[in-house]
């Protein structure tokens, strides 16, 4: 009796093990399943590097590089602005900040990184770009720079806790070597601590990379909707993101722009997925060192 | 003052500042997303229908929509992620299963929510005929939170000192036991904790259920798991995008936004107050 | 008459290519203390847990040959680990009391087997505390937490939690290196009392507490029994050199 609980626990745990898995591999196969018969039609080349995004013209073309184009001008300048305040912070926090001051800025920074996405969008759409817009002039503010910043924001507390984690895990007597030896706080920080954090560091970027590039909200709502390179920084862009959010709605199942969609959607997971692989990669150097 | 001492003075500064931008930024948006929404608020606002083609009246319907939606993604979310924990810390035989185990999760963890919002898209309101639903939206959003409760979970067991392990075998209990009697107790505050914060998570993603789940406008609440449902975050989406009367239509924007907003913070400060205080109580 | 409680027979070791435990022949007497000494990394802690095959926990563990219990193996392929650790107790070198009240830690093994009605168990905690020599400190404080109690006591209670089971054998681990001296004391106090009922086998490096507490003592050198006897013979008239040059402080 006791035998049969036992062999059943384990079972229902070994169950939820590969459900897990099988979620994991349903997300590929549904992806893949629904995208890569684009392919059939369309070449991958084509796909990739074609600036024509035209899914309901006829004739249908459907050219993908204005939409990855977008996706990366947006993250780059989201981390653009995250990197330093996000680092800078984390610095500040580990390194320089007093006790009091770190009890309230750590949980502060954790409660930011609860803030919804489309909360943001909404702060970035009804505030910030018609303010931009205003004080600059421009003819909107849903473009490149207000997604950027908007987005940039979001990430600060992705990059600013994961770095704070990896500056305040090196030992203490790396520091005090440093300074034993005359240097100043700033230079132990930049000479020292980092070089030895540097790993973690570099993680948390990729981190805020792979968020940053996978969110959908905010550039939905404020980068603007041109499915055109943009020219410029207040130029507006269209992700991949929300182009699939956008014209998802609009598309008949198993037609080719449906499958279009899926497609950018196989091509934002290999991004990400990647993106991951080189970050537990680089976590695994930093254990063994 | 020598040049060494002036960069340390300034590269402080620098620090500093960065963390005050943050802070800057941080308070500029919580002070306008307050003084916006606050107008809005009212009982009215909370418990009436909407009315008047989503011009006037209340988000009740939403509040509801995204009551529904979270509850059914931790029921199932929960005892999977806690169970596929309690098999990775306890059981995890063979080997290469653990490692596959892993890089599940850790692509879960990684994957952007639209993503899965085209997954649930095509499982389970296409494949699986559910449409466009409070379960489909529920399964979608479940399977978002699963990486982080697996996660959390399997943090929170390991933190469990192995002497209590030990100890439980030695007097004859079996896994099955220890990890009830024992370790889970002794996990449990944690487990809790990183539970409160996956439901705040949930409540606030819009990209999962725009597809799975979430409708515009609804004449009457959900009568079943098959019924689609308003949630707060597509509301304020809709309201900005979908919406022809902005004028009316973005106060009630800001409105919902608080609303989310101040569920969220509360949520997740209640998480963050417990598990001080649980580190504080905690006799090992 | 000899009566052997427990004893291993031809018993080797190995943790994946390191040979841990040598043909090891130990017999352990009833009612009786056998103290196991020996130098750092001799294997004696190995070999302790052996008797209740804790040591199937760590992996790439190998083990050939048997520990008879009574009339059984206990590595048998048929048998039930679960039962043997319930008759085979073990008090652990750190107090390892479970985050729960006095009640439950003493109660736990018994609850565990399911089929003791409440009042058996407040019998079998009442008896099990005061055979610990600890009921009377917390006879009143049942149902608060067994980590208020001091190390002393957090130790005597992990032995009552272990001799609820009523065990036939006790195994003890360096009881009492994490603690003070006085309950150092009682600890070894208690053992000479426990021998009465249970069978006692301990580890220990300090050679003097050996000597003073128990009836039969095995010496163990790099995985080998090197020699086993009554305690007053090896400590006199030790057959081995080693154990010679070890109780004379030469190594160790």
């Amino acid at each position: 009796m006791k035998s049969f609980q036992e062999k059943t626990f384990r079972s229902l745990t070994y169950l939820a093990a590969l459900l897990t898995i099988a979620c994991m591999l349903g997300i590929i196969a549904g992806i893949f399943g629904e995208g890569m018969p684009l392919f059939r039609s369309v070449g991958i080349r084509e796909f990739l590097f074609t600036n024509s995004w035209y899914p309901t013209h006829t004739p249908r073309e459907f050219g993908a590089l204005a939409l990855i184009v977008g996706s990366l001008v947006v993250t780059l300048g989201a981390l653009i602005i995250a990197i330093p305040l996000g680092l800078g912070s984390a610095i500040f926090i580990s390194e320089i900040a007093g006790n009091r001051l770190r009890e309230i800025a750590k949980p502060v920074i954790e409660l930011l990184a609860g803030i919804p996405s489309v909360v943001y969008g909404l702060f970035g759409m009804a505030f910030l770009a018609p303010l931009l817009r205003e004080w600059l002039g421009l003819e909107t503010g849903l473009n490149v720079f207000t997604a950027s910043v908007i987005l940039g924001v979001m990430i600060v507390p992705i990059i600013c806790s994961m770095s704070e984690d990896a500056l305040s895990g090196i030992p203490r007597n790396i520091r005090e070597a440093s300074f034993a030896l005359g240097a100043t706080r700033i230079e132990t920080i930049f000479k020292a601590v980092i070089p030895a954090a540097k790993s973690g560091i570099i993680g948390s970027v990729l981190m805020g990379f792979g968020r940053a590039i996978g969110e959908t909200m905010v550039v939905l709502m404020v980068a603007g909707g041109a499915a055109s390179i943009p020219e410029s920084i207040f130029a507006p862009a269209r992700p991949m993101t929300s182009t699939i959010a956008a014209e998802m709605g609009e598309t008949v199942m198993g037609d080719l722009h449906y499958r279009s969609l899926f497609a950018l959607a196989i091509l934002l997971f290999l991004i990400t997925f990647v993106s991951n692989l080189v970050t537990e990669l680089v976590f695994l150097k930093k254990r063994d060192a | 003052m020598n040049k060494r001492k002036l960069s340390n003075i300034l590269g402080t500064s620098l620090m500093g500042s960065m963390l005050l931008i943050t802070a800057i930024f941080l308070l500029i948006f919580l002070i306008r997303m307050f003084s916006k929404g606050f107008a809005v608020l009212s009982p009215e606002f909370f418990f009436s229908m909407p009315r008047n083609a989503m011009t006037e009246g209340g988000i009740w319907p939403a509040l509801v929509g995204t009551f529904l939606l979270t509850t059914l993604a931790m029921l199932v979310s929960l005892p999977l992620g806690i169970f596929t924990a309690i098999w990775l810390t306890n059981y995890a035989r063979p080997r290469w299963l653990v490692r596959i185990l892993r890089i599940a999760i850790n692509t879960l963890a990684g994957t952007p929510s639209i993503i899965f919002g085209l997954f649930g898209m095509a499982i389970f309101v296409n494949l699986m005929g559910f449409d466009v639903s409070l379960i489909s939206g529920g399964l979608t959003l479940a399977i978002l939170a699963l990486p982080v409760i697996i996660n959390n979970t399997e943090e929170a067991l390991r933190a469990v000192p192995v002497e209590f392990r030990d100890a439980s075998l030695a007097l004859g209990a079996t896994p099955r036991q220890t990890i009830m009697r024992v370790l889970m107790p002794a996990a449990l505050p944690n487990v809790l904790t990183g539970a409160i914060i996956s439901v705040s998570r949930v409540a606030g993603e819009t990209a999962p259920i725009m597809f799975t789940a979430a409708t515009f406008y609804s004449r009457r609440l959900p009568q079943g798991p098959g019924d689609e449902v308003m949630a707060l975050p597509y509301h304020i989406y809709a309201l900005m995008t979908e919406g022809t009367h902005p004028g009316s239509q973005v106060p009630i924007a800001y409105g919902t936004a608080l609303v989310l907003l101040l569920l969220v913070l509360l949520i997740s400060g209640a998480a963050i107050i417990i598990r001080s205080s649980i580190r504080r109580k905690r006799q090992w | 008459m000899v009566n052997i409680q427990i004893q291993t027979s031809e018993l080797n070791l190995w943790f994946g290519k390191n040979h841990v435990l040598r043909d090891v022949n130990l017999p352990v007497h009833s009612n009786q203390v056998t103290a196991m000494i020996g130098p750092s990394g001799c294997g004696k802690s190995t070999l302790l847990r052996c008797f209740n095959r804790m040591n199937d926990l760590i992996p790439e563990t190998r083990i050939t040959g048997k520990i008879t219990l009574g009339e059984e193996d206990i590595y048998a392929p048929r048998a039930d680990v679960t039962t043997i650790r319930s008759r085979v107790g073990m008090v652990f070198q750190k107090p390892n009391p479970f985050p729960k009240s006095i009640f439950h830690n003493v109660a736990y093994g018994l609850m565990i087997q399911g089929k003791f009605p409440r009042h058996e168990l407040r019998d079998r905690v009442e008896e099990s505390l005061r055979a610990a020599w600890l009921w009377d400190e917390v006879k009143d404080r049942l149902n608060s937490s067994a980590m208020c109690l001091s190390g002393g006591q957090q130790q005597r209670l992990c032995i009552a939690r272990a001799l609820a089971n009523r065990p036939k054998v006790l195994l003890l681990d360096e009881p009492t290196s994490a603690l003070d001296p006085q309950s150092t004391a009682k600890i070894e106090e208690l053992c000479l009392e426990l021998k009465k009922s249970v069978t006692i086998l301990i580890v220990t490096h300090n050679v003097a507490k050996a000597g003073r507490i128990s009836d039969h003592t095995a010496f163990m050198y790099l995985g080998e029994l090197v020699e086993f006897d009554r305690t007053e013979k090896m400590f006199t008239v030790p057959a081995d050199k080693r154990t010679e040059a070890y109780l004379t402080g030469v190594f160790g």
